[in-house]
């Protein structure tokens, strides 16, 4: 294949993937922008209100990046794991498989789909915010990039799920007993300085703790975190996920016989 | 002459144990329409899942257009188009964008995707249900999909594994004329059924596989010349009390107006009637008792029903 040729192989599947979850968007974008709204005002209005300042900030205001942050991972992951797992459950798959298209591409491509979602649902998320939070960007560029690489890395962790799933309740696992524990844990709510010493240790080995703190830098200019090993870690995920689902793309992992 | 496919001593046993290819070797020529049969299992799937790089082989060579799967791996998925047995389409996606999407995997521009598209759907008689969810499509339609599908980047070969199976006759024959018209432009096709009469009708070569062994292949004109003795079924005007007793042909009552008579290839039809209407039976119509590919088929693949008919 030509490099055109690839380019429109790629574009094809990001066509595909924004196709499809727009195309289910009452299931896909709304509902992350319903429970963000629900997490605004509970969390940070009604219990907010009494909780006070928080590393400066309003209690409302501080929460407002973890909060995009997490509507942006788990949607990145959702996208890829159920798209992956789907087109594997309906073979069609097989349409990419029988194709010329490299695995690389097909990775990318997914990937991209992924991204696209997590995008879309994070400026929504974004949007939303703005009817409770007056929000002031503190570095566009960190905040851009950190949000961009956090959602490449969990499209890729959503994709490896969907390779090694068997069922439907295989996709829903990772997420439920593994992602959403990792991202509450990760400095949404609060900041690591207000735990004991040993939990603050405890914390540092989660690595959203890393994202969503880079994150919060690029929005408000405060972390708990060193920004640099904040994106030592992304692409450092970025690239070894990368690698494992290009190793069982390769190996055609549950996907060729 | 260009060799479409070829096959060298390929092997496939599965992580299971089970092979179900103990080392095929096969030549399909370019511009061919070639009938690759065999029983349920035979391993036709699996070859034809190796060719289109959606099973991996344990062993051997394969090459389409001279392209080998293991070094050109591009070029030679760039030559086939894959009609599978099974429904492998997002049944949640529209007829169009399933085509057009397929295009794109080969590379191909949209707006021409979109051409080749309106081409193929028109042909196969889907142009109005493009709009129309995969999932909503009948049988025969989700058929004809696959075949658009397969041929949206203009493959040089063409595998149609089982493309009529649960496809009224109608529709059926109506596929056959696209499948000949295909063939007639240049598409060298490998087609797979379990409707003898149809390779029959299409197909100029054949090849039989059974347990994961080539055990015929040769032309289908070739092959039907084994045939020794047809078996036709002749309604009789009036009944009869006993079944008539002529040498040479070996006549059966099956009631009083059906006989069905056993005719060797060296026995006239002719020279039947002679006899028959000398005895005062009249013969309204007659007809094949069984497709005679068949009859072939079963004899090779089980050796039982219809053995006293063939010399292999």
């Amino acid at each position: 294949m030509t490099l055109n040729e690839k380019f429109v192989a790629f574009k094809t599947i990001l066509i595909r993937e924004i196709l499809r979850f727009a195309r289910i968007w009452i299931q896909t974008v709304l509902p992350p922008v319903i429970t963000t709204a629900l997490y605004f005002v509970i969390f940070g209005n009604l219990i907010g209100s009494q909780i006070g300042d928080m590393n400066g900030f309003r209690y409302m205001d501080y929460i407002v990046p973890g909060l995009i942050m997490m509507a942006v991972i788990t949607n990145s992951y959702a996208n890829v794991v159920s798209s992956f797992y789907g087109s594997k459950f309906q073979h069609n798959i097989e349409e990419m498989l029988v194709s010329p298209i490299p695995n690389y591409l097909i990775v990318s491509g997914f990937v991209a789909g992924g991204v696209a979602r997590g995008m879309t649902v994070g400026l929504a998320v974004t949007l939303t915010s703005l009817f409770f939070s007056d929000l002031q960007i503190h570095q566009l560029g960190i905040a851009i990039s950190i949000v961009i690489l956090t959602s490449i890395l969990f499209a890729l962790a959503g994709l490896i799920n969907g390779v090694f799933a068997k069922s439907f309740d295989d996709i829903s696992i990772i997420p439920t007993f593994v992602l959403t524990p990792l991202t509450y844990l990760g400095g949404i709510f609060y900041s690591i300085s207000m735990l004991p010493e040993f939990w603050q240790k405890v914390s540092l080995i989660n690595p959203i703790l890393y994202m969503v703190n880079a994150f919060r830098y690029g929005i408000l200019g405060v972390s708990d975190i060193s920004l640099w090993s904040s994106y030592l870690i992304v692409v450092g995920f970025i690239a070894a996920l990368f690698t494992f689902s290009l190793y069982l793309l390769n190996k055609g992992h549950d996907i060729r016989t | 002459m260009t060799t479409a496919l070829s096959l060298r001593n390929l092997r496939k046993t599965y992580a299971n144990g089970f092979t179900a290819l103990k080392g095929i070797d096969l030549d399909v020529q370019e511009g061919d329409f070639f009938a690759l049969l065999g029983p349920n299992g035979a391993g036709k799937s699996t070859a034809i899942g190796i060719v289109a790089s959606l099973v991996n082989k344990s062993g051997g060579n394969v090459e389409v257009f001279g392209h080998d799967l293991d070094t050109e791996l591009t070029e030679a998925k760039s030559c086939l188009g894959l009609v599978p047995q099974e429904f492998n389409f997002n049944v949640f996606e529209p007829v169009e964008e399933i085509i057009v999407n397929q295009a794109g995997f080969y590379g191909i521009p949209r707006h021409e995707a979109f051409k080749r598209a309106e081409l193929y759907l028109r042909q196969l008689g889907l142009w109005e249900k493009r709009r129309s969810m995969a999932r909503n499509l009948s049988g025969g339609m989700k058929r004809r999909l696959m075949i658009a599908r397969a041929l949206v980047h203009r493959p040089r070969l063409l595998i149609l594994d089982e493309p009529t199976a649960g496809v009224d006759i109608e529709i059926r024959r109506s596929m056959w004329e696209f499948m000949r018209r295909i063939n007639a432009e240049g598409t060298t096709i490998i087609l797979t059924t379990h409707y003898l009469e149809e390779a029959e009708s299409l197909c100029r070569n054949i090849a039989i596989i059974d347990q994961g062994e080539l055990i015929e292949n040769t032309s289908m004109k070739r092959l039907l010349n084994k045939l020794h003795m047809e078996t036709f079924v002749l309604d009789l005007k009036q009944p009869l009390a006993r079944c008539p007793n002529i040498p040479d042909y070996r006549l059966k009552l099956l009631d009083e107006t059906t006989l069905e008579a056993d005719i060797s290839k060296e026995c006239s039809i002719n020279q039947l009637f002679d006899v028959l209407t000398r005895q005062g039976i009249e013969v309204l119509s007659m007809r094949n008792k069984t497709n005679r590919l068949e009859q072939l088929f079963l004899h090779m693949v089980d050796g039982t029903e219809g053995s006293d008919r063939v010399s292999a």
